[in-house]
């Protein structure tokens, strides 16, 4: 029962945490283009005023629209609960392993789209449509990364499947470098950071995800806004319990969870200035360019998986 | 009710079907009703022998005193050919209810068809779908097949007056014959090694491998081209669409499975022993056909024709998981290869559903508003609300999103490519994973398509005046698409139960069980052990609900009121339709990242300002796209053979002298090889 617990405590924090790791990064970023920053506690201001405002839709709004910020929540609430944060053994683990994982995040993806598609304006649409095409080619990195380390681990059950990274130490393996490396392109391009897509422009014909969610407002926007935080922090926590797991608490002691939570938190704390290094020094790129970019990072989820395949299990 | 009757009934009730709609131009409203009326009858009870063989894992044999002299027909109802009578049965059950208020377009129509030919031939097709399933021995089965093929042609060729149905028809009807050939000399090998043409004496034919293997590559090709297999494909969505929507439910849904199931009865049941090889052919084959299929519906805009290349893309799917459940059973592994079958036959039933829910849901939308382009479609969900939901649970599935079928059999199917790992070749250990990034690819962009299709025909504004005057479709027909979307829901959060009433079929075909799918009971789906993989789809449908429904409740508490305003258009006046991204819009990214895929035709024509050229005055676009197996390979070999009969030609000179010339040295010829 403490399992389910600290799985119930662990979401809870998770879904509380995420405005705050975009603060995070959104304050690293203003100090390393020599901005001035706005206090780590922003998103959460923005969140309450926006779920203060009046909720103002289209005339020919159909009831999908008002519902799809609903299911965008709940299906990534979902993904969340599902992702070791700070402890093992993680008992939703196996309600919904890493596949259905990434099929909530396409059913979100799949609301999202049809959402902006609602209205009839062209910047919904086109940001649909540039959406679903990113989608489309991020899905088989993600899988592919995830099915590299499901294999080592025999298991797609995040919760095992970091147990395993952790219980068999400190070993090299040249499939996980690769895994992990398409992992964070594709985290990238699934956020809609730079460069695939910026999340601080609006009314530029660049937009892709801002682009769908253009008219909404009020607690709409509050929720698709916050899914997209978690979403991004499903994806760092992804990122750093998966590939480095140490520090994770393993029994659910005070000191434990404790040492888990710190842990994580410099983990993702630190994360946070990779992307925001990483987003200063490129420039936001072509839409055009976004294939050859996921091409890529699809290359290197192929060649982690070969690697696995060929170099890391005894034929 | 006994299986044996049940399945009697089936059949006499949809041949009654067939008589009934013979006079139906006398009678039309009471004999169509009659017809459609009988049509559920035998849906019915073709579903409950098929449940009643699943549930008990018994089977039954019949002869029926037909045929030829000395080989009667025989029947047998199995827990394979029970699980298809299933399939079949619940998509004509939807069909039964959609078809009164559906089919009453064409009554009135003055067209030159006639309304009992489609009346007739449905009911023959259905009778001949149920009578391939249930056929064993070969004779028998090629009649049944044979039914199913011709009367399908003459549904396709219903509405005659259009050049491109007629063109498209006959293609049909040359592959399916095609493949006809094909299948049957695959059944001749079996038949030339076990000495008769029933299956009995197929199953216990001692085949070499050499000589299984052609049998598998002429049944591969001939079931695979009626499947709809790329590069074979080129005839399906040409023939699917121009049918009647009710029927093209009945052909994307049921007849690609029936080709299908042909596939798997001759390979799992009557070859023998399994070799990896085909398996890792149909993986191959499947993968592409995946890839492409989707591919060429993502670029289609004629809603009919995008359904039919997405069947493509399912019978891919499918295709893919058996060759991974071959490729495991030829290499030992034999509860994979038992997994690998469950998938392929969860997509099966999956896909009849959504399909047929897809294709009804056209005919719905042509039926109101007479168009089958996505272009002129639009903000069909404000006029046909009902229709709306449905359309939008059967894209949902195909799209493969969880928690609906669609996503259990694709679960299922990386769980069993994710054990690649233990087998011992390197190559298939490497070759696996890959094309699990194609199916991984192919679902996105399934998943892209349907945004599409629900996207441009049921959101934004209306494109066209029908589209503005669009009504929702009578009650039958609701009902049908309603009940083809629960099922939907229910085999997407029911996989275990489902699953242990499909175990029937391999424990048929392999004699082995799945080891662990079902232990964990209804709540858990855990097809290799819990700590492998599992997923809990009740769970998780619940979470969903439970998570919406509580933030929708919390907020509704002190929500202020939405207000509905004018959306905002940049300042260039109101918002109208000619705005919106079109389906062409829509697809272009991918057509432009996926070009080679495509025969393109693109042009785009500027006329500037006489005197300032700096200004465009218009632009005109236009864009043809074309499948590339047509000029690859259906027009090549079209080619070859308008040559070859050129050349053959030449002997037909239209003198009698040179006939009888012909006559004389060929009598020379006979009487020198007699000699």
């Amino acid at each position: 029962m403490i399992e389910w617990g600290v799985a119930i405590g662990q979401l809870l924090l998770f879904i509380a945490a995420a405005p705050l790791l975009g603060g995070w990064i959104k304050r690293v970023k203003c100090h390393l283009q020599n901005r001035a920053a706005p206090s780590l506690l922003q998103p959460y201001r923005d969140l309450a005023k926006l779920f203060r405002k009046h909720s103002v839709i289209a005339n020919n709004a159909s009831w999908l629209f008002r519902a799809t910020p609903y299911i965008v929540f709940a299906a990534t609430i979902v993904t969340a609960a599902v992702v070791p944060l700070l402890a093992l053994p993680l008992p939703t683990a196996a309600v919904a392993d890493v596949i259905v994982l990434a099929g909530f995040l396409a059913l979100a993806r799949f609301f999202t789209a049809l959402a902006g598609m609602d209205i009839g304006t062209a910047f919904g649409g086109m940001g649909s449509s540039r959406e679903m095409m990113i989608g489309a080619l991020a899905e088989p990195v993600l899988l592919m990364t995830v099915f590299t380390v499901s294999m080592s681990a025999a298991t797609t059950n995040l919760s095992e499947a970091v147990d395993f990274t952790l219980q068999s130490g400190l070993v090299l393996r040249p499939s996980f470098l690769f895994a992990v490396l398409g992992l964070m392109m594709v985290a990238v391009a699934e956020t809609g950071r730079v460069p695939v897509d910026n999340p601080a422009t609006h009314l530029e014909l660049t937009m892709v995800h801002e682009a769908m969610i253009l008219e909404y407002s009020g607690r709409h926007l509050a929720l698709i806004e916050w899914a997209a935080k978690i979403k991004l922090m499903v994806y760092m926590a992804l990122i750093v319990n998966l590939f480095l797991p140490w520090g994770i608490a393993t029994e659910f002691s005070a000191a434990s969870l404790a040492q888990g939570f710190v842990v994580t938190a410099a983990k993702l704390a630190l994360l946070g200035v990779v992307l925001v290094v990483w987003e200063t020094v490129m420039a936001k790129m072509r839409v055009f360019r976004v294939p050859q970019y996921l091409g890529f990072a699809f290359l290197l989820a192929l060649l982690g998986m070969l690697t696995h395949v060929v170099l890391e299990t005894g034929g | 009710m006994s299986p044996l009757f049940a399945t009697y009934l089936a059949l006499a009730s949809a041949l009654l079907a067939a008589v009934v709609s013979l006079g139906v131009t006398r009678l039309p409203t009471l004999l169509r009703y009659a017809s459609f009326l009988l049509l559920g009858l035998s849906a019915a009870s073709a579903m409950y022998a098929g449940m009643s063989v699943l549930l008990t894992s018994t089977s039954v044999t019949m002869e029926l005193p037909l045929g030829l002299p000395w080989l009667n027909w025989h029947l047998r109802l199995d827990a394979l050919s029970g699980f298809f009578l299933v399939v079949i049965g619940v998509v004509v059950l939807a069909v039964s209810l959609y078809g009164p208020a559906y089919v009453r377009t064409f009554v009135h129509a003055k067209a030159p068809q006639s309304f009992t030919a489609l009346s007739v031939f449905t009911a023959l097709f259905i009778l001949g779908m149920y009578l391939v399933v249930l056929a064993d021995d070969a004779f028998m089965f090629m009649v049944a097949w044979e039914l199913m093929s011709v009367a399908s042609y003459f549904l396709v060729a219903y509405q005659h007056q259009y050049p491109a149905n007629r063109r498209a028809a006959f293609l049909y009807l040359l592959m399916a014959h095609i493949a006809g050939v094909s299948i049957l000399l695959s059944f001749g090998v079996l038949a030339g090694a076990g000495g008769g043409y029933t299956f009995e004496q197929m199953r216990a034919a001692d085949l070499s491998v050499t000589w299984a293997s052609i049998a598998f590559g002429l049944a591969f090709f001939g079931f695979g081209m009626k499947a709809g297999m790329v590069p074979l494909h080129a005839w399906l969505p040409e023939a699917h669409p121009v049918a009647p929507s009710h029927i093209s439910a009945l052909m994307s849904g049921v007849m690609l499975k029936v080709a299908l199931y042909g596939l798997i009865r001759l390979v799992y049941d009557l070859l023998g022993e399994i070799q990896w090889e085909w398996g890792l052919v149909m993986l191959l084959v499947g993968a592409i056909s995946t890839l492409l299929g989707v591919l060429y519906a993502m670029l289609s805009n004629n809603l009919k024709r995008l359904l039919a290349y997405s069947s493509i893309e399912n019978v891919g799917i499918i295709l893919s998981a058996l060759g991974l459940s071959l490729i495991f059973i030829g290499n030992g592994e034999q509860v994979l290869g038992v997994l690998g079958l469950i998938a392929a036959l969860y997509h099966i039933l999956g896909h009849a559903i959504f399909k047929g829910l897809l294709f009804l849901g056209a005919g719905a939308i042509a039926r109101a508003t007479h168009e089958y382009d996505l272009n002129n479609m639009g903000g069909l969900i404000h006029r046909m609300p009902r229709t709306a939901v449905w359309m939008l649970i059967g894209c949902l599935a195909i799209a493969g999103l969880p928690p609906l079928t669609g996503f259990v059999s694709e679960w299922l199917t990386f769980q069993v490519a994710l054990q690649a790992p233990v087998l011992k070749s390197g190559v298939l250990r490497a070759l696996i994973p890959v094309t699990a990034a194609m199916l991984a690819l192919s679902a996105a962009l399934a998943a892209a398509t349907f945004v599409k299709v629900f996207g441009v025909a049921f959101l934004g504004q209306p494109r066209t005046r029908n589209a503005r005057h669009a009504h929702e479709v009578p009650l039958g027909m609701q009902l049908a698409m309603g009940m083809l979307a629960i099922l939907c829901v229910l085999f997407g959060i029911l996989p275990s139960t489902t699953i242990g009433v499909i175990d029937a079929v391999p424990q048929l075909l392999l004699e082995t069980l799945p080891p662990e799918a079902t232990t964990a009971g209804w709540l858990w789906l855990t097809p290799m052990s819990a700590d492998v993989a599992s997923y809990s789809a009740p769970l998780v449908a619940l979470a969903l609900v439970v998570v919406g429904g509580l933030v929708y409740l919390l907020l509704r508490v002190r929500a202020e009121r939405i207000r509905r305003v004018y959306p905002w258009e940049c300042g260039y006046g109101e918002v109208n339709a000619r705005m919106q991204y079109t389906a062409t819009a829509f697809a272009q990214p991918i057509q432009r990242i996926f070009a080679p895929v495509w025969d393109l035709d693109e042009e785009i024509v500027e006329k500037r300002h006489a005197k300032q050229p700096q200004l465009v005055e218009s632009i005109r676009y236009q864009l043809q796209r074309q499948d590339k197996s047509w000029s690859r390979l259906y027009a090549p070999i079209g080619m070859l053979v308008l040559g070859a009969a050129r050349r053959i030609g030449y002997l037909q000179t239209g003198s009698i002298h040179t006939y009888l010339a012909y006559s004389f040295f060929t009598l020379l010829f006979l009487l020198w090889v007699v000699t």
